[in-house]
């Protein structure tokens, strides 16, 4: 370009003018804005949101209390006390996640023999008090309960890829 | 007798007053609605030339938005900094607010709806905009705290700086009106708008009062990635509420200038039945919503200039390209005998 042209391209604005006509066609595309509480996006199948107990579907718990989440738990997030039930079989006695510690890695669902704590895919738990993210053994399986469908949708999903 | 001089007080300064007041009160209400409103367009318009949807949730379309963020503003707490001036700190913001209001008092926004028709409207306006500077000089040295004074130091020198051409850019009008009288020059484009034989300056007086009102892309006293927020960033609550209210008041008012000198301020573009239909406010106000739209355009496109660029910008170009185009002005309109006769 000679200095002529990029003289009078300068004199003219022409740039500038390239530039505002090129932010005004913007302002006419379709929105890409996500109407976020209104409309959610996809997530995955493998989307680890909010722990859970899961249950058989005669309703007793899967968690054996093998301690293997407990154990491989990056972010020691996990506390574990257990004990045999009076039929012999052994089943813990308490489950506390802290929320406030976990880093969902995931570890602990990979961890699981029995696909007992898994990760669903509620993401929306936010809470008022710190209290309230120290889940105990009842929120863990209240959870379990109200994710069922979705968790083991999920996990069907996953299984080709396990 | 007593009632006869009460009457005379009351015709002769009473009710003088009382209609000043009302007039000011309207004007004041009305002023600070476009402002609330405009911060809302402010934040829909740069959405939209970035894709986005902008507040949508506060009222239909957002547009209680404005509202919401006044009532947060007014609930928090005003902080004094430990070693701030407090006298100082408390009434820049004050004077910031001030003196985007009372240079509406010239400002003609129909025929003859003016609330102070004076001879040297423009000047008067001059005056108000340059002592802007002083708002933000005071902020940026009573907070007591480097960033604040940083970018009032860089806020007083660009504001200078651009001033001056503005001043070439008014003075080139002056001489196609020849009268100093706001009504004068919007009755003075009746034929043609002064931005058809003046488009250069123009252009040079909207990039200046964009430097003016420190709007982006020369928004360097308050340029946020250095100077976290410029001179006002020790105020919160009210004053901060004041200092933003100042800021988008003096957008307007540069405006509202900009609509007089170039755009025929209330006049129709073509003195033809469907267009001189309308009545002269509401194209005042839609001329001055245009060049706010212009503004806020401005800010979704330009990055922000470097301060070198933006000195070079004001004194190097626009200085004696302005001062050229008075003298080739007053040249042609004394070489065909166009001096206009008051």
């Amino acid at each position: 370009m000679s200095i002529i042209q990029r003289g009078l391209r300068s004199l003219f604005l022409g740039e500038l003018l390239s530039g505002m006509s090129l932010t005004f066609r913007y302002m006419f595309k379709p929105k890409a804005t996500l109407n976020y509480p209104y409309e959610k996006g996809p997530i995955s199948p493998r989307f680890r949101g909010e722990h859970a107990l899961r249950r058989y579907a005669n309703g007793e718990e899967r968690c054996i209390a093998c301690k293997l989440c407990e154990a491989i738990c990056p972010a020691q997030a996990i506390t574990i006390e257990a004990e045999p039930r009076d039929d012999g079989s052994r089943r813990t006695t308490r489950y506390d996640i802290d929320m406030t510690k976990c880093i969902y890695c995931g570890f602990c669902e990979e961890a699981c023999p029995v696909d007992a704590i898994v990760e669903g895919p509620n993401f929306e738990f936010a809470t008022e008090t710190r209290e309230e993210l120290f889940y105990d053994k009842a929120r863990l399986l209240a959870n379990g309960d109200r994710w069922e469908v979705e968790i083991a949708a999920n996990l069907e999903k996953d299984a080709p890829y396990r | 007798m007593a009632n006869d001089s009460l009457m005379i007080f009351w015709e002769g300064y009473g009710l003088p007053t009382v209609i000043i007041v009302a007039q000011i009160v309207a004007i004041i209400v009305a002023l600070l609605l476009s402002v609330a409103y405009l911060t809302l367009a402010e934040r829909k318009v740069l959405s939209a030339a970035q894709m986005r949807k902008g507040p949508n949730v506060v009222g239909p379309f957002g547009l209680l938005q404005p509202i919401a963020d006044g009532v947060k503003l007014l609930f928090k707490e005003t902080i004094l900094p430990a070693g701030a001036n407090r006298v100082v700190f408390i009434a820049a913001p004050m004077i910031t607010f001030i003196l985007a209001l009372i240079a509406w008092a010239v400002i003609p926004i129909g025929p003859g709806i003016v609330l102070a028709d004076i001879n040297v409207g423009i000047l008067y306006l001059f005056a108000i905009s340059s002592l802007g500077v002083y708002g933000v000089i005071m902020a940026g040295w009573a907070s007591n705290s480097k960033y604040p004074f940083l970018g009032a130091l860089r806020s007083a020198a660009q504001m200078v700086s651009y001033e001056v051409s503005m001043g070439f850019v008014i003075i080139t009008v002056l001489i196609c009106v020849g009268s100093l009288n706001l009504t004068d020059i919007v009755m003075a484009q009746q034929t043609v708008w002064f931005v058809v034989p003046l488009l250069p300056m123009f252009v040079i007086f909207f990039v200046s009062i964009l430097a003016e009102t420190n709007r982006s892309p020369f928004d360097l006293p308050e340029g946020e990635s250095e100077l976290v927020a410029g001179f006002f960033l020790e105020y919160s609550a009210i004053p901060f509420a004041l200092f933003y209210l100042g800021e988008y008041g003096n957008m307007i008012l540069m405006s509202a200038m900009t609509a007089i000198l170039f755009l025929g301020g209330w006049l129709p573009p073509v003195d033809v039945a469907p267009f001189n239909w309308i009545p002269g406010p509401i194209w005042f106000a839609g001329k001055v919503a245009f060049i706010l739209f212009c503004f806020l355009w401005v800010r979704a496109t330009m990055p922000r200039y470097r301060y070198d660029q933006l000195m070079r910008l004001g004194w190097k170009v626009f200085l004696p390209f302005s001062l050229f185009w008075v003298v080739l002005t007053a040249g042609v309109v004394v070489a065909f005998d166009w001096v206009p006769q008051p």
